[in-house]
């Protein structure tokens, strides 16, 4: 009666490999080769726009709300031991540090690679995938290799804006607001953020976070049932399984880089 | 026979499993030169398999595909997809690119495979269109198209590099009467004027035997029966003929397999 809940296991276990394998072979497949400058660049382009400048308002609007609530709960616990002028360190290495990475690429994850997922998968479904094969171009050149670099481009830049913004929400609250002296705050800030142990690493988590988000979404599509249920299912996988490596990454990260 | 001896593609001992349902069992055809060739077979017989084995999508689990010379499966990556340039598919669904006209959609391959300028893929792209009957469509988006001119605009984009081979998979399912006329000639006619080698998978008996130069029938994984059209109308076997003269009972009984009805009730 133990051999079912094994073979179970082993089942699952051969299933993950299997995938985890092809989603490299996808990647490596999409990226490795010459690149055709004057063909792929404006294919880059296009989806610079809508992976990453049509994600900017989302950012923007999300950053600037976290930034105000870190500023108002800071400041709500700092002012009781008369610590207020900490608040601008408290909300800048808050941000720079974690939330701005991690949830640009939660955000990130839930607009443009589920739209990633999607469209891929449609466009598997219709067989365009499948007519470009036919036509001797290779969709995963064509298809996944441009969105690819576009979201590893756009998502540390949608970071590092989330970042400035999330800031200066904090700053809002905190000065603007509940009357904590500007000087304070941003001389705070100014000391205690460290060019290369909070903002270089934040940059590199986001890199991380870009290539783990884009891998999972493009590889959910690619590999999708070319039916209207395994679109759904994949769209979720992209974001389930993104949004859990992302945090699973973040705090792996953390503890290689801050320790 | 004489069309036979300079087959354009030879497929030899081919099986393939989907998953562990035997496709094809052993299966050998060959596909004249400049001739339309239809293979017709039941749904779900792996008609739609077949194409994407001939074109490299698939590969078999053993058996040869040779297109001439060459060996489709043992072919890399590089030299398959040289290959491909030389063939065409119509997919059942059109299959355009949703996001581009009718116009990109054409001029697609030719901007891909080329450095041709721009003033002279406008001109290939419209004599396409004008083959097909849908030069005044150049500018529409493929969700303005009925089934019909979506599958005579893939055909427009299918011919656009000049091809020798086409594979039409199913180009007939679901089309009113005259779609189905249109398609048919425009098959006919480009069979004939541009040379090509055409392969028809489809189950509209009628309409595509009246096109077809050859016809093989298969279903269960195995040929059932190859000649020309004439010859399968005269076939006496009794699947063949349950199929080709479109019977509900036969060979291929009417009823799923089930117990004692009267038992039942």
């Amino acid at each position: 009666m133990l051999v079912k809940p094994i073979s179970n296991l082993g089942r699952s276990g051969i299933e993950f490999l299997t995938a985890l394998g092809r989603a490299l072979l996808v990647l490596l497949h999409a990226l490795i080769g010459r690149p055709q400058f004057k063909k792929h660049f404006p294919l880059f382009v296009e989806q610079l726009y809508v992976v990453g400048v049509q994600s900017v308002m989302i950012i923007i609007v999300s950053g600037l709300f976290i930034g105000m609530v870190l500023g108002l709960q800071g400041y709500n616990v700092l002012v009781q031991f008369k610590a207020e002028a900490s608040l601008g360190p408290l909300v800048s290495l808050s941000i720079l540090r974690e939330l701005g990475p991690v949830v640009a690429a939660l955000l990130f994850a839930g607009r443009a690679g589920s739209a990633l997922t999607a469209e891929i998968g449609l466009m598997k479904a219709t067989e365009q995938l499948s007519s470009m094969e036919m036509m001797a171009v290779d969709p995963l050149r064509r298809v996944i290799s441009p969105r690819f670099w576009a979201g590893f481009v756009s998502l540390p830049l949608l970071t590092f804006m989330f970042s400035v913004i999330g800031i200066y929400g904090g700053k809002m609250v905190g000065v603007d607001w509940l009357g904590i002296d500007e000087g304070t705050f941003w001389t705070g800030t100014q000391a205690s953020v460290d060019l290369y142990d909070d903002i270089a690493q934040g940059w590199i988590k986001s890199v991380i976070f870009a290539v783990v988000v884009c891998w999972v979404s493009l590889f959910n599509g690619y590999n999708c049932l070319p039916t209207a249920a395994g679109i759904s299912k994949a769209t979720t996988q992209t974001v389930v399984h993104s949004s859990l490596i992302v945090l699973g990454l973040d705090f792996v990260l953390t503890a290689l880089m801050f320790n | 026979m004489t069309m036979l001896q300079d087959p354009l593609i030879r497929i030899e001992n081919v099986t393939f499993f989907r998953g562990l349902r035997k496709i094809y069992d052993n299966v050998s055809l060959s596909i004249p030169r400049g001739k339309i060739t239809a293979v017709m077979g039941p749904s779900g017989t792996g008609k739609t398999t077949l194409l994407r084995i001939i074109g490299g999508q698939l590969k078999p689990d053993s058996g040869s595909v040779f297109y001439e010379d060459r060996n489709v499966p043992k072919l890399g990556r590089g030299a398959l997809y040289e290959l491909r340039k030389r063939m065409s598919m119509l997919f059942q669904s059109g299959a355009l690119f949703t996001g581009m006209n009718v116009f990109d959609n054409v001029a697609y391959p030719i901007r891909e495979h080329t450095s041709l300028p721009e003033e002279l893929i406008r001109t290939l792209v419209l004599m396409k269109l004008e083959t097909v009957g849908l030069r005044g469509a150049a500018f529409l988006m493929p969700s303005e198209l009925s089934g019909g001119m979506a599958r005579r605009a893939a055909l427009a984009r299918a011919i656009a590099l000049d091809p020798e081979l086409i594979m039409y998979d199913e180009p007939l399912t679901g089309q009113d009467p005259i779609t189905m006329a249109v398609l048919l000639k425009l098959i006919k006619e480009l069979n004939t004027t541009l040379g090509l080698t055409s392969i028809i998978v489809s189950h509209d008996v009628s309409e595509v035997m009246s096109i077809a130069d050859y016809v093989y029938l298969v279903s269960g994984g195995r040929v059932l029966a190859h000649g020309i059209p004439d010859q399968l109308k005269e076939e006496r076997h009794p699947d063949v003929y349950q199929f080709i003269h479109g019977l509900p009972d036969g060979a291929v009984p009417f009823h799923y397999p089930a117990g004692n009805y009267l038992e039942e009730l």
